[in-house]
């Protein structure tokens, strides 16, 4: 465990030297894939330790980032205020969405994710007054502290360590345990007297909440936002880059996050179709590498002796 | 806010009937994979619209053939059933002792792949071919006229629906498909071929989602983006109808084609809205839909 500590000391380390390179580009795509990073892991929360496949991240996602911008640009809300307020919309939509969506299982469970989704995004889609509907809102400033991209990449940097780092003392604590049991096998967690529905709720809540803060970020990062945040394939996506990096793991959706928005760098440069290597990537890992990027990783140091 | 014609909302309400027409062919592909092979196809809207793409093709090909538009809708659905048989022989088969989500995921994938190779064969312009000569006109009903193709495919569809209704229940091979929803290792102990049964299973279904694409070729542009756009609403229908059921995917078709062509007129703003949520309440309140049977699994 202290091995694993020092090792994210020193990525810790190495991602606050980012700047140095002096590259607007890695340092947008750094920025990126710190906050798509947290995304990933928000939502991992659910699939890998809780095992609900939810299939509507993306609208806690799309709640955070559409909550700040409207709180900074209607009524004009103090930049600390309107991100906190960020997360706060997220949890109660992940309260409102997860209350209902719990009453159900499995297949049943994520289509219902992805009904609540929906409606979320058809909501900000047609709601033109306030949404500006299909333009989106565009021009969102940088916050005045923060306006520079290494500032802000300094700023996503630190919220997203101390966001893993609360959400890592969340699955190591007790309450993360019996998360991971619920997953192993409801029922039985059930008879030993846990009230599944509401360890699932509040796992539900908490990933709701983080998402937004990523949302959020994303919001500033990119100036402008649009109601495809909330479309379903976005939820997709997110979920394709926690099982790329590895759902049973804390950090695999990171490394996911990393090598799908890097790759996706490199191939958008020669060719629009993006989704072709997207796809042929993601049936690749269904079948040759189930447990992901960091569970083949892992797999291999214990058939080289256990070095680790 | 004058009330509107009558003869007018009858034709709206023939409209909506067509397109639930479609909705019915193409839901009742996924509902009967789901029922029998427990897969959820994300990429059954990329099958509608392989139908469609490859109609458009064939019927290139028979340019000035007799029968043109008829024979390409043959070829390019019965082509949608073979590229379907393929993918489960050669891939969707191997996932079949992992997690549904896998399953889930791996049609997901094929949605991102079907999407780019039609982009690459067929470009991302707005294609169309004419409907057959025969349908070409227009019946005129209470002062409006309709065309005769969408009379066509109204007809159809409950035409389709009792073939399938009969197959399934008077037939050796529905009974067989039948069985093997419920208890699929049975049927394989009483001597099925079940590996050969979920083959043909989703060939069928997926035939079916090709001849929905096939047919709505004539009346709709064959553009990218019709695949998710048509599988979202296919989910929608099969949820509130019943996943696995077939009369629940007729009712589903017929309520959601309705709501759309009404729902346009109405609140024009809050008919997509009013669509999710009686999704998510039928999934709340009867997540076996309106009506299917409660599944033990």
């Amino acid at each position: 465990m202290s091995k694993e500590n020092g090792f994210l000391i020193i990525l810790i380390l190495l991602l606050a030297l980012l700047p140095l390179s002096e590259s607007r580009f890695y340092l947008f795509l750094g920025t990126d894939i710190l906050i798509m990073g947290l995304f990933a892991v928000s939502l991992n929360l659910l699939l890998g330790y809780t095992g609900l496949v939810c299939f509507g991240q993306g609208a806690f996602f799309g709640v955070g980032a559409y909550t700040y911008t409207l709180l900074i640009k209607k009524i004009s809300l103090s930049f600390p205020l309107a991100f906190i307020a960020a997360p706060v919309g997220g949890a109660i939509a992940a309260l409102i969405i997860g209350f209902f969506c719990i009453q159900r299982t499995k297949i049943y469970f994520a289509m219902l994710t992805l009904a609540f989704s929906q409606i979320v995004w058809a909501i900000v889609f047609k709601w033109n007054s306030l949404t500006g509907g299909d333009n989106g809102i565009i021009g969102i400033p940088f916050p005045q502290h923060l306006d520079s991209p290494t500032r802000f990449y300094y700023f996503t940097l630190a919220v997203v360590v101390l966001s893993f780092y609360i959400l890592r003392k969340t699955v190591s604590s007790p309450f993360g345990r019996i998360l991971t049991t619920i997953r192993e096998n409801p029922e039985r967690t059930e008879f030993i007297g846990i009230h599944v529905k509401h360890f699932q709720l509040l796992a539900f809540v908490i990933s709701g909440a983080f998402s937004a803060v990523a949302g959020a970020l994303f919001a500033i990062l990119n100036h402008s936002i649009f109601p495809d945040l909330l479309y379903w394939p976005q939820s997709a996506e997110v979920l394709i880059m926690t099982l790329l990096g590895g759902m049973y793991s804390f950090f695999g959706p990171l490394a996911g996050a990393a090598v799908i928005l890097y790759l996706r760098m490199l191939v958008t440069s020669y060719t629009q179709y993006w989704p072709l290597i997207m796809g042929t990537i993601l049936a690749l890992i269904l079948f040759f590498f189930p447990g992901g990027i960091v569970g083949f990783l892992k797999e291999r140091r214990i058939f080289h002796g256990g070095g680790g | 806010m004058t009330f509107p014609d009558p003869s007018f909302l009858f034709i709206q309400c023939l409209s909506g009937l067509t397109y639930a027409m479609f909705l019915f062919l193409i839901a009742s592909g996924l509902s009967l994979i789901f029922g029998v092979l427990g897969v959820l196809n994300f990429a059954h809207g990329s099958f509608y619209m392989l139908g469609a793409y490859l109609t458009y093709q064939f019927a290139s090909y028979f340019m000035n053939a007799p029968g043109q538009f008829w024979w390409a809708a043959i070829f390019g659905a019965l082509s949608v059933g073979v590229i379907g048989g393929l993918i489960e022989r050669l891939f969707l088969r191997r996932l079949y002792i992992r997690e549904e989500l896998n399953q889930l995921l791996f049609t997901y994938a094929l949605v991102m792949l079907i999407s780019d190779f039609a982009k690459i064969i067929w470009g991302t312009g707005q294609l169309s071919i004419s409907r057959p000569p025969i349908l070409k006109g227009a019946v005129k009903i209470l002062d409006q006229y309709f065309p005769e193709y969408n009379i066509f495919i109204i007809i159809l569809g409950p035409c389709i629906a009792l073939l399938f209704w009969f197959i399934f229940h008077r037939t050796r091979w529905g009974r067989i498909i039948r069985a093997a929803a419920l208890d699929r290792e049975m049927v394989g102990s009483l001597g099925i071929n079940v590996d050969r049964l979920f083959t043909i299973v989703f060939i069928i279904g997926s035939w079916l989602a090709g001849l929905g694409g096939a047919l709505v070729a004539p009346i709709a542009a064959i553009v990218p983006g019709m695949d998710v756009e048509i599988i979202i609403n296919v989910f929608i229908v099969v949820v509130i109808g019943g996943l696995g059921s077939f009369w629940g995917t007729l009712l589903g078709s017929l309520i959601l084609g309705q709501v759309i062509s009404f729902g346009i007129l109405v609140l024009p703003r809050l008919s997509m809205v009013f669509i999710y949520i009686l999704m998510a309440a039928v999934l709340i309140l009867r997540p076996w839909g309106l009506l299917g049977k409660p599944l033990h699994r």
